[in-house]
């Protein structure tokens, strides 16, 4: 055992016994206590526990040799498990314990009492000097008697140090030399520290040699004390103290010997020395040297004094008399060695400008006060309102300047019942509008409203509109982001955009019902027609007949059978004659219905003339023409049956119309090309091809009622053509897709064209080549339109069940262009292979309206 | 000589737009800059006739400027301003990076203000142009005054809101200009007329301020029109004021009492009396009280219908009656009602208006006041009540201002369950409009609600014995007019599906003539032809739906988009309808069933 740590323990019990027994000598004790502490950071710890000192420190050591505060000793408890020590480390004291120097603690804990044997015996040989180590570990060991340590281990210890006694001696010897010596520096050293305080250094002057004195004639460990201390300093300087974790020493002193961690103390040491020892609560770890300090009371006072925020000094007093060294007295000597300079007395330039500046501003009133300049700053900030519009005068020019053609904004529509804060209850959505509305959230701009109508009892439950500031902020940015555009607002209602006509009741006579229905063909009714004294009809059909039916009664006066289905008949337009040209087939032929029907004599008549050809050298047929047509003779039993002539054709007949005279007819053939107009002269027997040259799909053909022109619609468009001057007079653009039939009227100045894209199509021949109107009236292909003789009425009739009678006026005055009116929709019979209406013609005299339709019946409206 | 080819687009619309990025290279600006001088200024995109000629052929849809607007801003001197402010932020920033304070606390404190005084002018070029464009600067404003400070508002714009919008009202007060007033959802709105021109605006409810999302709502571009905004209000309030010989800023006529002045800071103390509305401001001194118009003379010029002329004597009349509505009038307002609203309209109509004096500052009498008309409660209850006085919930004040008298107070009496409060904003001049009962028996005194009558039953039989073929499903229907319509709007659809069931309808009546006929030949008695009530109705639609046929070709589609768009509201209206009938149905049924209920109640009482 090292004479300092005997030394050390000695000095300790006096300085406590100081400690209670004289608290008067404060100021002594505080230099005392200067040097204590110093000097607790040498080994004072084995004054508890002798025998197990070493090992103790290096326990220590090595579970605290990174901490760099203090640390009390209650740490110790730190060896109880690795947990246990975390959380009160963490506790007790801010340090960090690092794990692994736990572990080696623990470890070290552990190692077999032979390792810890030999660790001590190194410790023992490296840092104990002497022969006084034995006595100590007697002494230590007789007052420790009762620690919990194997008495083993106490045993062996004894002995080891007995052995060492012999050896160690001489050391201490050298130790105690150097010791003097060093204490005679230190000596020095606290004078020279002294002088700052005179009085104060008397004291500690005395105080020194108090203390020193004995060195030499009383105990030597006594008065080993300070200079021991310095030895025992670390003096690896200002480095963590975890690089030493792996070392057995934790740093050098001052003669560079490896200053030993102290030996490590397990829970239950600490707990026995927390029993035992009395200064247990005041030991303190070192951490630059690992060893356990106890604090003195000074050092006590010293941190009672720092927590508190006081000086730490307890000599210090705060209120001691001021010395005013430097004041505007002047002394006999100077404070300073070095007398001022010149320009000290002298004003500076520039200052006194300032000043000058300054005093003239006061003079004058400028000057302001820091307040007065704030105020004026803020008068300055704050917005000044005048009479913005006072003068008129610049109006016009300020009315120039300005955003080109300025559109203002559009104003916010203004809120409907429906916003109310206690709307009429209609306005409340239902359930089902309540789950439409909560469908729409995600699409929200989809909404009825763009608010929710809520009904609140009185107006103080009403919330604040939690999109208000959404609302006005969108219409911010729709005010300076969306683009302006003036947009022309229609005043006008949907019954303006509606042409204003005559009422129909104005425009009558016009069929309004049907008035008969004549059943007697098999098959679809495709044409039909009146005489030309409207007593009879005639019609023909896909059931291969012709059949003549009686207009007063509906009854059917006659049928004819032919070889083929009917696809057209027509009556002559001249009273003097009875001849019905029907289109069978590929085979026009000409009918008389018999002496029944009409006048006989007129029959008669008509067969006489038909009877016998005319002379064949009239007839001059170039060989284009022939093998398009042949007159055929007719058989007697043909004629029996009513057949007069009989012309056949190379290809099926489409369309047949008479001339308003009644000799030539007019016959449209189907796929022909170029031939697909003949006209046939009755009187004269020959056939004519109008048309050399193919000009498009011929569609039907029609004579003008009065003048030679031969009217040709093709699929798009219609042809007007002079017959005796053989040229195209006019081609009428219709705009339709496919035409399907055409109409003259009785005038002959305009034509209506019926085409398959449900388009009725008025062309004014006098006016343009364009149509003067397109009328949409059906809702399906348009079949067939035909024009009332008298009546200033025409009619339409397609695939839809409608048949639409119009008004159609032409007037004589040039300048008026013609009235349309639609007049009525006339219900047609029922549809049949998606046709309905094949074919319609007006009574010559009366207004009424006959039918063909595809459900084998003929309708008559009246 | 060959001339020079013209460039493309050197003329005509591609010439006359320019897109955004253009402008902000012509004025050498950066975006957000020209956002601010397009807000200030007033200057918008333009719709182009055609985009891609305007667009100099790029595709896409493009920001479009005039570009003579762009080169109109070209000559803002504000532009220079902005330029400046920029090198002043640099100053700023720079003396923030080197960490010199003072210099930066310095800039900051003398931060540049931008002078906008003649755009105000320029835009608004007379004071009614001004008033024209009020309606989004006095929302606004009105929204901004319920701000706390925010981060991207300048620190004193909602108190200058503040300052303005209660001038504005003090104003309108002054110059009794309020007509209509409507309580939505979303918050107060206030008709006036000034100058002959219409100012509609909202007040948000209370607690309006909700912390916005970042991308909802930038606080920023708000900020730069409330700048703008606050500078028109302000010249306005000028105007107004002085057309009014009111002294601006405003002062109080009222002299306080001496103990109070050395209280408290003036300035604050006149600014809380001003912003609670309820006393009189201070005029010009010189100028008369009351400045009543003159009687609006009749000129007989030929064009004006007199019947018009008429119209508007009346409505003057009633608008001057409306002034005065509340005259003499002494109302208390209690304290769970929203005060300021009231406030401004009782005073608007000059009536006279207080309230609980620890509620508000400016309380002119106390609710122990005797001569008090009416009190505006919005609570079920109230312990203690004075005889002298009416206790009427805040919807009647709204409501009798809208109907321009004062409404009988049975309906809006404390705890009753107030009827509907109605937009006064609906046109009815227009067709095709809803109208609420409750709007109907206000304007016509003889209107009774559709539920209680009977008279129109008989009609409706007459109607259901000639169509009964056609209406067998819904004879059972209980006579009210109201289901007539809604029958008559399914008739009308099912005719426009087909039309020509009507005249089947006819056909089987003449075959059975007609079989008559035929069983006996017999002369029988002539029976009287009967014509079918509504033929020349049935035929009129047939004729007119043909007509329609001829619209013409170019007006189709909008004729079908104007028809479907009177198909929808006659649907919409159709709707309402439904929905009202149904509602007074239930709630007839359930007054029914309580009384039955408080009829046995009574006889059980009686038995027991």
């Amino acid at each position: 055992m090292p004479p300092f740590r005997n030394g050390l323990l000695k000095r300790k019990a006096g300085s406590i016994e100081v400690n209670q027994n004289d608290s008067a000598k404060a100021s002594e004790e505080s230099e005392e206590g200067s040097a204590d502490e110093d000097l607790l950071r040498g080994e004072l710890d084995t004054a508890g526990d002798a025998t197990d000192s070493e090992h103790e420190d290096e326990e220590a050591a090595a579970s605290d040799h990174e901490q760099d505060e203090v640390l009390f000793d209650d740490s110790a408890d730190s060896t109880f498990g690795d947990d246990d020590q975390a959380d009160i480390a963490s506790e007790e004291s801010s340090d960090l314990t690092d794990s692994e120097a736990d572990d080696e603690s623990e470890n070290d804990d552990d190692v077999d009492d032979s390792d810890t044997q030999d660790n001590t015996d190194d410790d023992e040989a490296s840092v104990d000097s002497g022969a006084e180590s034995g006595v100590t570990h007697t002494q230590s060991g007789a007052s420790d008697s009762d620690t919990e340590k194997p008495a083993k281990d106490i045993k062996t210890k004894i002995s080891k140090a007995t052995k060492q006694k012999p050896e160690t001696k001489p050391k201490a010897t050298k130790n105690a030399k150097q010791k003097s010596s060093r204490e005679s520096e230190h000596r020095t050293k606290t004078k020279s520290k002294t002088d700052a305080s005179i009085d104060r250094l008397a004291d500690t002057i005395q105080k020194a040699s108090v203390n020193i004195q004995p060195v030499g004639q009383k105990d030597e460990y006594e008065s080993g004390d300070t200079s021991d201390e310095e030895d025992r300093r670390n003096t690896v300087g200002e480095v963590p103290m975890w690089w030493y974790n792996e070392y057995p020493h934790v740093g050098y002193d001052t003669d560079g010997r490896r200053i030993v961690k102290p030996p490590q103390r397990d829970q239950i040491d600490d707990f026995l020395k927390k029993c035992e020892d009395p200064d247990f609560w005041r030991t303190v770890r070192d951490p630059s040297t690992g060893q356990d300090v106890v604090l003195s009371k000074q050092d006590l006072e010293l941190i009672q004094r720092l927590r508190a925020g006081h000086v730490p000094d307890a000599a210090h007093d705060d209120y001691q008399p001021w010395v005013e060294w430097f004041s505007r007295e002047v002394l006999a000597t100077p404070l300073r060695a070095f007398p001022e300079h010149k320009r000290s007395f002298l004003p500076s330039r520039s200052e006194q400008q300032q000043v000058a500046r300054i005093v003239h501003a006061l003079k004058m009133g400028w000057t302001k006060t820091r307040k007065q300049l704030a105020d004026e700053r803020r008068k300055k900030r704050e917005k000044h309102f005048y009479n913005l519009w006072g003068s008129a005068a610049s109006e016009e020019e300020e009315r120039q300047r300005g955003i080109h053609k300025h559109i203002p904004a559009p104003r916010r529509a203004l809120p409907s019942h429906a916003e109310s804060y206690n709307p009429p209850p209609e306005y409340l959505l239902d359930a089902k509008e309540l789950k439409e509305w909560n469908k729409l959230s995600e699409t929200p701009w989809k909404r009825k409203y763009t608010f929710l109508p809520t009904r609140y009892a009185s107006l103080r439950e009403v919330p604040a509109y939690e999109r208000f500031t959404r609302e006005r902020f969108l219409r911010c940015l729709d005010l300076y982001l969306a683009p302006r555009a003036i947009k022309m607002r229609l005043t006008i209602g949907p019954d303006d955009l509606v042409p204003k006509l005559p009422a129909p009741r104005d425009l009558q006579p016009f069929p309004t019902a049907e008035a008969l229905c004549l059943r007697g063909h098999a098959g679809l009714v495709r044409s039909a027609d009146f005489d030309p004294s409207g007593q009879y009809i005639v019609s023909g059909g896909d059931d291969a007949t012709v059949k003549v039916w009686e207009t007063s009664t509906g009854r059917c006066l006659r049928s004819i059978a032919l070889d083929g289905p009917v696809s057209r008949v027509a009556w002559i337009p001249t009273p003097g004659l009875s001849l019905v040209a029907a289109a069978a087939g590929a085979r026009l032929l000409l009918l008389n219905p018999g002496a029944d029907i009409g006048a006989h004599r007129v029959a008669a008549r008509t067969d006489e003339l038909l009877e016998e050809p005319p002379p064949q050298h009239d007839v001059q047929v170039d060989s284009r023409t022939a093998s398009c047509a042949e007159w055929q003779r007719v058989s007697p039993e043909q004629w029996a049956r009513g057949v007069r002539l009989s012309v056949l054709h190379f290809r099926a007949v489409t369309h047949v119309a008479w001339h308003a005279r009644g000799d030539y007819v007019c016959a449209s053939l189907a796929d022909a090309a170029s031939r697909a107009v003949v006209v046939h002269q009755l009187s004269r027997r020959r056939s004519q091809l109008p048309f050399s040259r193919n000009k498009g799909l011929v569609q039907c053909a029609i004579f003008h009622p009065t003048r030679p022109l031969l009217f040709v619609a093709t699929q798009r468009v219609v042809r007007v053509y002079d017959l005796v001057k053989q040229e195209l007079v006019r081609k009428l653009l219709t705009g339709a897709q496919w035409v399907s039939h055409m109409a003259v009227h009785p005038a002959g100045d305009n034509l209506l064209v019926a085409s398959y894209d449900r388009k009725l199509i008025w062309f004014d021949l006098e006016l343009s080549s364009k149509p003067y109107q397109t009328l949409r009236l059906h809702g399906g292909a348009v079949r067939c339109v035909a024009f009332h003789r008298r009546y200033p009425l025409f009619a339409s009739g397609g695939d839809d069940e409608h048949i639409v009678v119009s008004h159609g006026m032409v007037y004589n005055d040039l300048l008026q262009n013609p009235l349309l009116v639609p007049l009525k929709q006339l219900r047609a019979g029922p549809r049949a292979e998606q046709l309905c209406v094949l074919e319609l013609r007006w009574h010559p005299a009366q207004p009424w309206l006959l039918a063909a339709g595809a459900d084998a019946t003929l309708r008559l409206y009246t | 000589m060959v001339s020079k080819k013209k460039k493309k687009y050197s003329s005509g619309e591609g010439a006359q737009f320019m897109t955004r990025k253009a402008a902000l290279k012509k004025l050498q600006l950066s975006l957000k800059d020209f956002r601010r001088i397009c807000i200030l200024k007033g200057i918008y995109p333009r719709e182009p006739r055609n985009r891609k000629r305007a667009q100099k052929g790029a595709g896409g849809i493009k920001t479009l400027y005039h570009t003579k607007d762009i080169k109109f801003l070209l000559h803002e001197p504000i532009i220079w301003k902005l330029r400046e402010l920029k090198v002043y932020q640099q100053k700023i920033r720079r003396a923030r990076a080197m960490r010199e304070y003072r210099n930066m606390k310095k800039f900051l404190r003398d931060y540049p203000d931008i002078n906008i005084d003649h755009i105000v002018k320029e835009r608004y070029p007379t004071f009614v142009d001004a008033l024209r464009d009020l309606d989004d600067c006095l929302t606004l404003c009105f929204l901004f005054s319920t701000f706390p400070s925010l981060k991207k508002v300048p620190r004193d714009q909602s108190m200058l809101c503040r300052r303005l919008t209660v001038e504005f009202m003090h104003a309108v007060i002054a110059a009794k200009a309020l007509r209509k007033v409507f309580v939505s959802v979303k918050g107060y709105y206030y008709q006036v007329e000034l100058e002959g021109q219409t100012i509609t605006w909202i007040v948000p409810h209370h607690f309006s301020f909700q912390p916005q999302n970042k991308d909802e709502v930038d606080f920023k571009i708000m900020s730069t029109f409330v700048e703008f905004y606050t500078m028109m209000l302000g010249f306005v309030n000028f105007k107004l004021y002085h057309s009014l010989n009111l002294v601006y800023p405003p002062k109080l006529t009222a002299a306080f009492s001496a103990d109070d002045k050395e209280l408290i800071d003036e300035h604050a103390y006149v600014a809380e009396r001003i912003a609670a509305m309820n006393l009189s401001l201070a005029r010009v001194e010189g100028s008369n009280e009351a400045e009543e118009l003159p009687e609006i003379d009749i000129f007989n010029t030929e064009d004006e219908d007199p019947q018009k002329l008429e119209e508007a004597k009346l409505e003057a009349e009633k608008i001057k009656k409306l002034k005065t509505m509340f005259k003499g009038l002494k109302f208390f307002i209690n304290r769970e009602v929203p005060r300021e609203p009231l406030v401004f309209i009782i005073r608007c109509f000059g009536g006279e208006v207080s309230w609980d004096k620890d509620h508000f500052v400016g309380a002119t009498f106390d609710e122990s006041d005797e001569s008090i008309a009416y009190h505006i409660v919005d609570r079920p209850t109230m312990d203690k009540q004075y005889l002298s006085r009416y206790y009427v919930q805040p919807q009647w004040v709204f409501d009798s201002v809208n109907a321009r008298t004062l409404l009988p107070i049975n309906n809006y009496l404390m705890g009753a369950v107030l009827p509907p409060h109605l937009s006064p904003f609906v046109d009815k001049t227009k067709d095709q409009v809803y109208i609420p009962p409750e709007e109907k028996a206000l304007n016509d005194p003889n209107f009774k609600p559709l539920d209680d009558d009977q008279s129109g039953s008989d009609i409706e039989e007459a109607s259901d014995e000639d169509k009964e073929d056609e209406e067998e499903a819904d004879s059972e229907e209980d006579g009210d007019a109201e289901a007539a319509l809604a029958k008559q709007y399914q008739q009308e659809v099912e005719e426009d599906s087909d039309s020509d069931d009507d005249e089947e309808g006819v056909d089987p009546e003449k075959k059975k003539l007609a079989k008559e006929k035929k069983k006996a030949m017999a002369v029988t008695a002539g029976v009287p032809h009967k014509e079918h009530p509504y033929q020349k109705e049935i035929e009129d639609k047939q004729a007119f739906r043909l007509r329609e046929k001829l619209v013409r070709k170019k007006h189709r589609n909008l004729y079908k988009s104007m028809k479907a768009g009177q198909e929808k509201r006659k649907k919409e209206i159709w709707l309402l309808r439904k929905k009202r009938r149904l509602h007074d149905e239930k709630a007839k049924e359930e007054k029914k069933v309580e009384k039955r209920q408080k009829r046995q109640q009574a006889l059980e009482q009686a038995s027991a």
